[in-house]
């Protein structure tokens, strides 16, 4: 194998397999469990540089466990987490890997963005700030040059008119695409995506999807969409991901996983949504 | 039977001398405040982020002044303290007094205000890469003091009574001055019934201030 620069998870799991090159997310054995119930069973998982991959499978089949695994707000009992170019868990010691702590974490996640099923958004804050906080706060932006990006960053997903409401003062959908801008802020290489229609009125999902897809084909950010819109799905990932009781049981590009699906489970569930 | 009739131009002339241990009353009340809400976040912050050494003593500090009555308290203040060499002004120990006491009582209004806080703000300071100053001071210390604003104002009103208290430490507060006036001229209905009015009347008008804050508040943001 040529030398990457990358480390290798040889290493840690000889068993598992290398980290593509490419890979900008690359789960390894990955199992975690809440009390006796097995949320995610050895479950391996790539995201390559400008991939977009769709999660889907009932709620409980594991699929939101995988985004915050990825971005750190859960550790997993078994496995490794690569998020380009570093262990989230681990860091490269004289002997291999060895376990490190939050502060490692911290570091590592900065290459992911996440946008939640209920938003959280800060109640306090009007729109412009939230979305500013990022930019002043965690990249140390001074005011003037923060306020510059998270107007054009409310700009860009149709809000510029409402910078200075609060949250409250917002519909779902408009509050969730403050979340979005908030997210896109720290520019992040990995975009997570948690169900982020689920809480909202049908009539406003429209709305945010139809971001989604700008920012899908207008960037080449990494996607990890967890979602049950199945033909917004079917539209822009490169790469489906059917979950079942903490596996993977079929994967692949959407017209075979939704279109043609090989396996039972994938069927009934297709059809159950489309039923919905 | 002087002592039962009510007497207007008594009353009238004793007001002056109400009112400047109604002054001291307040003073106490509001500088008590200020010390009890800011050490209660010191206390409130060190316990829940757990630093050690120190979040266990805070934690029994909180438990024994919870746990022992505010008259003991004043009275340790003042009358242990300077025969360790440590004497203040009354009004000075009767305010850190009051601070310290209900300090214990606004950690533990913080600490609720703060635990009440969806742990999805937390998710979404933390994956956003905050530092944890900016996680705290920016957005959690926001929205849990506002959530318990209306209790910690209830705190008050209950001090601003308590203040009576620091009569029994030579603080020449409102109830120190109509005892006064009373044993002075023997009379205590007029010195007495006013200063329970003016208690009255100003927890009254507090106590519907702070409902209104409350109902204003209840829609978050």
């Amino acid at each position: 194998m040529p030398y990457t620069g990358e480390p290798n998870v040889h290493l840690l799991r000889p068993e598992l397999g290398p980290v593509p090159a490419r890979s900008l997310v690359s789960m390894r054995g990955i199992s975690k469990s809440y009390g006796d119930r097995k949320i995610l069973d050895s479950i391996d998982l790539d995201v390559a540089s400008g991939e977009k991959v769709a999660l889907i499978g009932a709620s409980g089949s594991g699929k939101t466990t995988i985004l915050r695994l990825a971005i750190g707000l859960v550790k997993p009992d078994e496995g490794t987490i690569f998020i380009d170019g570093d262990y989230l868990w681990h860091e490269q010691g004289p002997n291999g890997l060895r376990p490190a702590g939050e502060r490692h974490a911290r570091k590592v996640r900065r290459s992911l963005g996440i946008v939640f099923q209920h938003f959280n958004l800060f109640p306090h804050m009007t729109a412009l700030q939230n979305v500013r906080e990022p930019l002043m706060h965690t990249l140390g932006l001074a005011r003037e040059e923060s306020d510059a990006r998270a107007i054009d960053l409310l700009n860009q997903v149709g809000l510029g008119e409402h910078l200075g409401k609060r949250p409250s003062q917002l519909s779902g959908g408009q509050q969730q695409r403050v979340a979005i801008a908030r997210s896109l802020a720290l520019r992040p290489k990995v975009m997570l995506f948690d169900e982020v229609t689920s809480a909202l009125d049908p009539e406003l999902v429209g709305e945010v999807l139809r971001i989604m897809r700008e920012l899908a084909h207008a960037t080449d950010m990494s996607m990890l969409i967890v979602t049950h819109e199945i033909s917004f799905a079917a539209d822009i990932a490169d790469r489906v991901l059917m979950f079942d009781a903490g596996k993977v049981i079929e994967a692949g590009p959407p017209e075979q996983v939704l279109k043609n699906p090989e396996h039972m489970r994938t069927r009934q569930f297709l059809r159950a949504i489309l039923e919905r | 039977m002087s002592g039962f009739a009510w007497d207007w131009h008594f009353a009238w002339s004793i007001v002056p001398f109400l009112l400047t241990g109604a002054k001291l009353t307040i003073i106490a009340t509001v500088l008590g405040s200020v010390i009890a809400f800011v050490l209660g976040m010191v206390w409130a912050l060190i316990r829940m982020t757990q630093i050690r050494i120190l979040a266990p003593i805070v934690g029994l500090f909180v438990e024994f002044i919870r746990g022992t009555p505010l008259l003991i308290q004043l009275y340790f203040l003042f009358y242990v303290l300077p025969t360790w060499g440590m004497s203040m002004p009354a009004l000075t120990t009767g305010v850190i007094g009051l601070g310290l006491f209900y300090s214990a009582y606004a950690a533990e209004i913080y600490r609720a205000g703060i635990e009440e806080l969806p742990v999805g703000q937390w998710e979404a300071a933390l994956t956003m890469g905050l530092p944890l100053r900016r996680v705290w001071l920016g957005i959690v210390l926001p929205q849990a003091v506002r959530t318990v604003l209306p209790v910690l104002g209830n705190q008050v009103v209950a001090m601003f009574k308590e203040t009576a208290l620091l009569s029994t430490i030579t603080v020449m507060e409102l109830l120190a001055q109509a005892k006064n006036i009373g044993s002075i001229e023997f009379r205590y209905v007029e010195p007495l019934t006013l200063a329970g009015l003016f208690y009255l009347t100003i927890s009254y008008v507090a106590a519907r201030g702070l409902r209104r804050l409350e109902t204003t508040h209840a829609v978050h943001g």
